[in-house]
Order: structure tokens, then C-alpha cells, then sequence
């Protein structure tokens, strides 16, 4: 477990992993802009767990704020104004990190 | 004829008359995947002692009895308890704790409708939902076509449920990813001044909490 890297407001993109194993990132959020709502503290990996491993150490997770119109501009004008979103700290980067 | 004539895999008479033009209980056909899974790990659970059969049978019990009015109860008090409002959007399992609800281990996140925004629940990946709060989620929170399209089209949706909207409110989906769980607090309805704790819990819906609709007597415009 290690401290948590970002505080509400800070602005992350959501890393983009592909593969088949089972995570609990959905896919519409991969390689998206948001904000960090708040800090929901530490759990175990889940992507650990669902290969029967412990998890640990346990992960940052935090919920992300998302703005609808970025995510799905191209899909619908009706969509939801903002969506939040749990994300484990691992899949989230710095804005100006080049992923 | 006798009874058990009629039981009778050769009674030709019984075969005649009992036409099969309805639908065989769900039970009757070929056991599914996941039901084999199931079976299996239940199985193996009681074969290593893990657990008892009498444990799984008390715990599917203890989940069956839980039902919507509890999350109701929660609301209610919120409306009526401006302090208890505050703890319980603050850290919603401890406050739930003070109402002898026990949510532990889980976090329960609580959002409120206000004036500016209106909240809704979704588990888009799969049906994570305040179980313990709430009891079972409704089989079509657990639907592909709710699960996808609450977020690319929720004001259709609740149209579809019979929930007009002021189009002025902000919608916020909150996708339930990973270990929270949430309750939409709904907004108290007008006119509502001197109701009983009673009277309001009876207001509270399981769907309003989940957010696809208002409590009972709320005004849309």
C-alpha cells in the first residue's frame, strides 16, 4: 500500500490496457479525460483476486468524474451530463503523461 | 382408474389429455454453466468444511428478507434529521450503523438530488447493488439494455419508466465499478410538512433510490 497519488480535482487520463484478463476498468472510460471526485480509499486488486491471488498489497481507488459529452458526443446529444466512475489508482495518469 | 394409473409412464389416457402447450418450470431443463459452477463450488465449500449447508441456507434467507423499505427507513430519517442527513452523506455505512442497518465492510456512498441535479445507479460491467440496503436488484437493473443505455440516453430511459424530468436538472450516472455501493437520497416532495416518519417512508420506492424515478407525491415540471 502506498500513499495515494492524487487529490480531488486533479485532472488524470485513464490508461488503456488491453488483453482479456478480468478488470473492473469499462472500456468506455479507457484512454478518457476526468477528474478525480474523491479519494474512496485502499482495496485489493481485483484483477489479482479473480486469478486466486490475494490482491495485496491493497490498491488506491478513487471515483473519476466524467464529462458525458466527451465520452459519447459521437454516440448520442441525450447522453448523461456527467458520469462517475471507481477507478484503482493504477489506471490512472497524469495528464501530462504521455501513455 | 386408479391414482396411480395416472402416474403411469404407459397410462396412454393421462398422456392425451395433459397437452404440453405451457411453458416447463424454469427447473426442468438442461442445468446451465453457471448453475453447474454453482453447484460445484457449493459442493466443495461443504466438502472441506468451509462452510454448512444450514450456513448457506440461513445466509440465501437472511438476503431474501431484506427488502426495499429499509433503504426507505434511511431516506426518511435523512429527510426528517438534517444531522443524520449530514453524517450519512459524509460516510454512509457508519450512519446506516447508527439505524442498526450493518453495511460493513462495505463503503456506501449516498448522492443526493438536489435543485440542480438529479442521480442515478448503474453497474454497467455487471449488477452491483446495496443488496444489504435494498435487498435483490430488480431483474432489469441486471439488463444489458439498462446497463448500456442509462449512460448514453438516460432521459429516454426514464421516460420509458414513466419519469419525466425536469430538462433542466444535470443527470450524474454513477457507474457502481468496483467496491462502493450508492443510494440516491431523493428530494423530500412539497407539501410533505407534517407527515410522519411513517408517512415519508411509505414515499420512498426502491426505484427512487436507485434513481429512475421520484418518491410518491413528488411534482415533476
Amino acid at each position: 500500500m502506498t500513499a495515494q497519488r492524487f487529490t480531488n480535482g486533479d485532472r488524470v487520463k485513464v490508461a488503456e490496457i488491453t488483453g482479456r484478463r478480468h478488470v473492473r476498468t469499462p472500456g468506455y472510460i479507457q484512454g478518457r479525460h476526468g477528474v478525480i471526485e474523491r479519494f474512496c480509499g485502499y482495496f485489493p486488486n481485483p484483477e489479482e483476486r479473480s486469478i486466486g491471488l490475494t490482491g495485496l498489497p491493497k490498491i488506491a481507488l478513487y471515483r473519476v468524474r466524467f464529462s458525458g459529452a466527451d465520452l459519447f458526443k459521437e454516440l448520442s446529444s441525450a447522453v448523461a451530463d456527467s458520469i462517475d466512475v471507481e477507478v484503482f489508482e493504477h489506471w490512472l495518469r497524469e495528464v501530462e503523461d504521455d501513455i | 382408474m386408479t391414482s396411480e394409473d395416472n402416474y403411469s409412464d404407459n397410462n396412454v389416457v393421462s398422456k392425451q389429455v395433459h397437452k404440453h402447450d405451457h411453458t416447463p418450470p424454469a427447473d426442468q431443463g438442461p442445468v446451465t454453466q453457471v448453475q453447474a459452477i454453482q453447484i460445484a463450488m457449493q459442493e466443495l465449500l461443504i466438502e472441506k468444511g468451509l462452510v454448512c449447508a444450514e450456513e448457506i441456507r440461513e445466509t440465501v434467507e437472511l438476503i431474501d428478507s431484506i427488502t426495499p423499505s429499509r433503504g426507505a427507513e434511511v431516506v426518511a430519517r435523512a429527510w426528517l434529521d438534517p444531522e443524520f442527513k449530514s453524517r450519512l452523506l459524509h460516510n454512509g455505512t457508519a450512519a446506516c450503523l447508527e439505524m442498526g442497518i450493518d453495511l460493513r465492510p462495505t463503503p456506501l456512498v449516498v448522492v443526493e438530488n438536489t435543485s440542480l441535479i438529479h442521480n442515478i445507479v448503474v453497474c454497467t460491467l455487471c449488477s452491483c447493488y446495496p443488496r444489504m440496503l435494498l435487498g435483490l436488484p430488480p431483474d432489469w437493473y441486471k439488463s444489458t439494455a439498462y446497463r448500456s443505455r442509462i449512460i448514453i440516453e438516460p432521459r429516454v430511459v426514464l421516460l420509458e419508466f414513466g419519469t419525466n424530468l425536469n430538462p433542466e436538472l444535470s443527470i450524474r450516472v454513477h457507474d457502481s465499478t468496483a467496491d462502493m455501493r450508492y443510494l440516491v437520497l431523493p428530494q423530500r416532495p412539497n407539501n410533505t410538512e407534517n407527515f410522519s416518519v411513517n408517512q415519508l417512508t411509505e414515499l420512498v420506492t426502491r426505484d427512487c433510490m436507485i434513481g429512475v424515478t421520484l418518491p410518491k407525491n413528488s411534482v415533476t415540471s
